[in-house]
Formats: C-alpha cells, sequence, structure tokens
C-alpha cells in the first residue's frame, strides 16, 4: 500500500510534482501513467525516499520509506535510471545488496537465475545491454521478496519475450496479493498489465480509476453507422454539438456527440433503416491523449495548420 | 542470456533488519568488486616499496661521492619513506572514487535505496576503506624500512627500528596514508563528483602548499604547518624544522579528515540523491 498526500516537489523554482495524492492498493497492477516529464520518476523518488517532498508526505505500508528498518522486504524498486556500479559484475551488485539486509548468497543465485543472467553473472555489469541491465534492476528489486513493488517503466529495452515474462510477473504478484505499482509512458502495455491506472500530467493529478472506467470516460461518443440512406440520416442526425464524418465506404458515417442509443432512436423515429451501428471504444492510448493533450511539456511544434503532434 | 521461466517471486523468510554490521559487510563487497581499488591499493603497495628501494639504491651508490656536510645532512629514513609521496596519491584518488563513483555510475539510488537512513553507508565505507588502507600500508612501510635497511647495511649508515622516532616515523607513514584516504573519501563526499573531488584533494593537498609562497614569507611560516600535507608529514619528521610536532601534525590532518566526513555526513542526509 502506497498513499501520497499533498505531495509537492519544486527543483528550484520548477514544481516537478504538484500537490499529488493518491493511493495504490495491495492486490491490484496500478498503473502509473504520464507524457514524458509528467514527474513520474520523480514521485517514485520521493516513494523512496531519495528526494524529499517540499510539502506533504508519503508512506509506503504506513510508514515513511526512510522509517523502514529492513526496506528491502518491503519494497522492491526498479528506477528508470541506470543504479548500477558499472565496473560490479551483477553476482557482486545483487551480493553488495542483500548483505545490507543480512540476505543469503543463495538467495542472490536464485534471483539471477529467474531472472535469466546466469550466464553472465560474472561479468561487469557496464558490458550489459539495456534489457540485461533491466534484469539485473527487476531482479534487485525482487531480492528482499517485498510486499510493494515499484517499478519505473519496466519493458524498457526488454525484448518480447522479456515483455511477455515482466507482464506475467506483475500479474502474478498482484494476485498473490502484493502492491504493484508500475510506471510506462507507453499505453499499449499498461491495458495489458494495469488494472487500475493513475494518470499525471505536469506533476498533477489527472486521473485515478480503474482502467475500465478510464476506457469508459474517455471513449466519449463516436459511433459507426451505416445506412443505405446515409445522406437523409446525415440531415436527420446534424446539429450544432455534433459532428459527422462522411466514411470512405458507400453509406458509412462516423458520428461523434451522439451515442449509439441516440443515433438509433432518432433513425427509428424517422423510419431509416440501419445495417450497423457500432459505438467505438478509443484505446487506451487514444484516451490518454485526451486527457493529457494539455500537460504535455515537450511536445513536437506542428507545421501551421495541421494538428498537434503529440509525443506520447 | 538463458530463457526465463517462473513467472512469481520466489518466497524469502525475513531476515531482519539493516544493521551498521550488515553495511560493513556491504561495503566490503562492494570494495573489493572493482578494479579501480586492486590497481590503486596495488600501485599504493608498488609506490611505497619499489620507490623506498630505488631512492635507497640510488643514495647508497652515490654515498661515496657525497661530501660531508651532505651525509651530516642525510637521514637514512627520507629515502625509506619516499614512496609514500606518490601512494598519499593513490591512496587519496581511491578514498575519493570509493564515493564518488557511486554517483557517476547511479549506485548511490540503490546504497540509498537499501540503507534509506544513509549514515551507516558512509560509515561502512570510512572504516572498510580506513581498515584495508591500514592493514596494507602498516605492511608496506615496514617492507620499504627493512628493504631500505638491508640496501644501506653496505654503507653502514643503517638505522635501527628501536632508534629513536624511527617506529614513529615508519608505523606512522602507514597511519598518515590511511588518513589521507580518508580526508579524499570526506571530500569525495562533499564534492559528489569524481573530477572535482581528485581536484579538491588535490588542490587542498598538493597545489596550497606551493601557493603559500606568495605570502609574506612569516605569515607563510607561521601558516604552512598547518596545511593538511605538511601537518600530517610531521610524523614522519626525522629532523628538526618548521613543523609541528609528530602526533600533533598527525592528529590535525585526522581532524582535517574528520570535519570533511562530518560535513560529508551532514549534507549526505540533507540532500537529494
Amino acid at each position: 500500500m502506497i498513499e501520497a498526500h499533498n505531495l509537492s516537489k519544486d527543483y528550484g523554482d520548477k514544481r516537478a510534482v504538484d500537490d499529488l495524492s493518491f493511493t495504490v492498493r495491495p492486490g491490484v497492477v496500478t498503473g502509473f501513467l504520464g507524457p514524458n516529464g509528467s514527474g513520474k520518476s520523480t514521485t517514485i523518488r520521493l516513494i523512496l525516499g531519495l528526494d524529499r517532498p517540499t510539502s506533504g508526505e508519503v508512506t509506503v505500508n504506513g510508514k515513511r520509506y526512510r522509517d523502514h528498518p529492513a526496506p528491502l522486504h518491503e519494497v522492491g524498486a526498479l528506477l528508470e535510471a541506470r543504479s548500477v556500479h558499472s565496473g560490479r559484475s551483477a553476482y557482486n551488485h545483487l551480493l553488495a545488496l542483500a548483505q545490507t539486509h543480512g540476505i543469503p548468497r543463495r538467495r542472490v543465485s536464485e534471483l539471477i537465475d529467474l531472472v535469466g543472467l546466469r550466464d553472465v553473472a560474472r561479468k561487469r555489469a557496464g558490458q550489459f545491454s539495456l534489457g540485461m541491465g533491466q534484469r539485473l534492476g527487476i531482479a534487485s528489486a525482487l531480492l528482499g521478496d517485498p510486499s510493494t513493488l515499484i517499478l519505473d517503466e519496466p519493458v524498457n529495452g526488454l525484448d518480447p519475450e522479456g515483455i511477455h515474462w515482466i507482464r506475467n510477473l506483475l500479474r502474478g504478484a498482484a494476485a498473490e496479493g502484493r502492491t504493484v505499482f508500475v510506471s510506462s509512458h507507453l499505453m499499449s502495455e499498461m491495458s495489458l498489465t494495469a488494472d487500475h491506472v493513475i494518470v499525471i500530467g505536469r506533476g498533477r493529478l489527472i486521473t485515478d480509476m480503474t482502467v475500465q472506467e478510464f476506457l469508459r470516460q474517455a471513449s466519449g461518443k463516436v459511433v459507426l453507422v451505416r445506412s443505405p440512406r446515409a445522406t437523409e440520416l446525415r440531415e436527420l442526425l446534424a446539429g450544432s454539438d455534433v459532428s459527422i464524418a462522411v466514411g470512405d465506404e458507400r453509406g458509412l458515417l462516423e458520428v461523434t456527440g451522439l451515442t449509439a442509443a441516440e443515433v438509433g432512436e432518432a433513425a427509428a423515429t424517422a423510419g431509416i433503416a440501419l445495417h450497423e451501428l457500432i459505438p467505438q471504444q478509443a484505446s487506451l492510448e487514444e484516451a490518454f491523449m485526451t486527457l493529457t493533450s494539455d500537460d504535455i511539456e515537450y511536445r513536437a511544434l506542428a507545421p501551421e495548420g495541421t494538428g498537434q503532434e503529440v509525443a506520447a | 542470456m538463458s530463457s526465463v521461466s517462473a513467472t512469481t517471486v520466489p518466497p524469502l523468510p525475513h531476515t531482519g533488519k539493516v544493521t551498521q554490521a550488515r553495511v560493513f559487510l556491504s561495503e566490503w563487497t562492494k570494495l573489493r568488486s572493482v578494479r579501480s581499488t586492486r590497481w590503486s591499493l596495488l600501485a599504493a603497495v608498488a609506490f611505497t616499496i619499489g620507490i623506498a628501494a630505488l631512492a635507497c639504491a640510488v643514495v647508497s651508490h652515490h654515498w661515496p661521492h657525497m661530501s660531508l656536510q651532505e651525509r651530516a645532512d642525510f637521514h637514512p629514513l627520507e629515502p625509506n619513506l619516499a614512496g609514500v609521496q606518490l601512494a598519499q596519491l593513490a591512496l587519496g584518488v581511491l578514498g575519493v572514487l570509493v564515493i564518488t563513483a557511486e554517483y557517476s555510475t547511479g549506485m548511490i539510488r540503490a546504497s540509498m535505496t537499501a540503507v534509506p537512513r544513509r549514515l551507516p553507508v558512509l560509515w561502512g565505507k570510512a572504516v572498510v576503506y580506513g581498515l584495508v588502507t591500514l592493514l596494507l600500508m602498516v605492511p608496506s612501510t615496514l617492507i620499504a624500512f627493512v628493504v631500505g635497511e638491508w640496501i644501506f647495511s653496505g654503507r653502514h649508515i643503517n638505522v635501527a627500528f628501536s632508534d629513536p622516532g624511527v617506529a614513529r616515523a615508519v608505523i606512522g607513514a602507514a597511519l598518515y596514508l590511511t588518513v589521507v584516504g580518508l580526508f579524499g573519501l570526506g571530500l569525495g563526499a562533499i564534492v559528489r563528483n569524481t573530477a572535482g573531488g581528485i581536484a579538491t584533494f588535490a588542490g587542498l593537498m598538493f597545489v596550497l602548499p606551493p601557493l603559500m609562497n606568495v605570502l609574506p614569507t612569516s605569515w607563510n611560516n607561521a601558516a604552512s604547518p598547518y596545511l593538511p600535507l605538511q601537518a600530517g608529514e610531521a610524523i614522519m619528521s626525522t629532523t628538526p624544522g618548521n613543523h609541528l610536532s609528530p602526533w600533533v601534525g598527525l592528529g590535525l590532518l585526522c581532524g582535517y579528515a574528520a570535519a570533511a566526513l562530518a560535513i560529508a555526513s551532514v549534507l549526505l542526509v540533507k540532500r537529494d540523491t
């Protein structure tokens, strides 16, 4: 369980995290979403006590991180930035961390096998690929068998097999009753893994809800409708809040601003037959774009006249 | 890379809390598992013994050609301890690296997540590095002494370990090198950057003394003995001169190292990592 209360962090006169309050509950995978530079990594650093909040407080399992006498048993963390001495082997890196808690050597070997680094465990970590480094980071997060996992962009650099593995690992950990908090800027990844999402933009909380609710809200009212009398239907549905695009195929309309029910009722009243009526569900990616488009700090400058290019 | 199979976290019985003793062990693992440690310590040992042997051999060779005045000014311990000058550079730089390498590689984040109270990490580094240096340098200065005296034995210019001040200077050289290493560690922990840490260390130890020459002579003479290098080297002094008494001088260097570590400890707790 992670609880943030009115958490803020300033770096100089720049506010990285702004009055953030949320709760991450055990038993589910909670996705932590936001565009690059939105304050995800800073929030995670605040949770882990690496940075001090300017105001507010964040606790893990009821205590501030630094007040836990054996933090590796409480929280396993993978940070986005590399946290390994490049000249030390994977084995010795994990051993040095394990020794601070009296965790035995066989646990280190066990985790090296678990993350698939056995063949390179004695190599200097500086020679590791991004994916191998990520596996080492995951091994250190799991070292103390923690009840809470905090992983910042865990799929970065992993191959498809590794992504599949981490996805199962996170879901398995949540099923065991652990608290799993995973940040990502990849919405597609989150839609496969997370049950709950916390979305931030420019350090502020944008939304905190289940993935289903998030999708439902952001889907808005977009309906695909096909009718042999499309031209009549178009005139019938037209209104100030409604925009209608004509599809590529004959008789196909994309109606924005009305629900499927409203379109169906209107067509029935006018006696217009419908051959298809499909409510469009937004992907998590689109939902995220809709929600955060005003909160993106760094965006590519779009040429005049075209829409906004958004880096998500 | 071997393929991965299990997708659940293997269970582990809780092993208790973080203690200073456990952090000592962890810091020992960290120190022994990087190359910079091995090379710097090897260099310090090689300098201490090798340069002593070389300097003693040169003096021994020149002895018949030296004037009476030169012979009168000569003290056999000087070439014996000549290697300390280079060894202190290796040990000071390693002291800086022991902490700054954690910042440059990002390891510090892992260290501070494992030990969020932070100070045990700094004390762990200081104690482990100090002990390792001391345990290596005491035999090294002793070997340097024995080798040097063996070289001098043909010229009958030996001193005995039991002669006044000799044991103090030889063992004191090892103590001096240990404290210099800890001074480097403290400075590195304040600066948190390898290049900056080494520059600060070298500046305070080796650049400051010649800079004092711009001061009026009387000021220079009054202030110089209190600089870290001169104060510490008093423990190895064999002749009277403008320096503090041996133990007071070494004590002052200890004070500099302690002050650097104290400032570092305050900053470590206060600053963001």
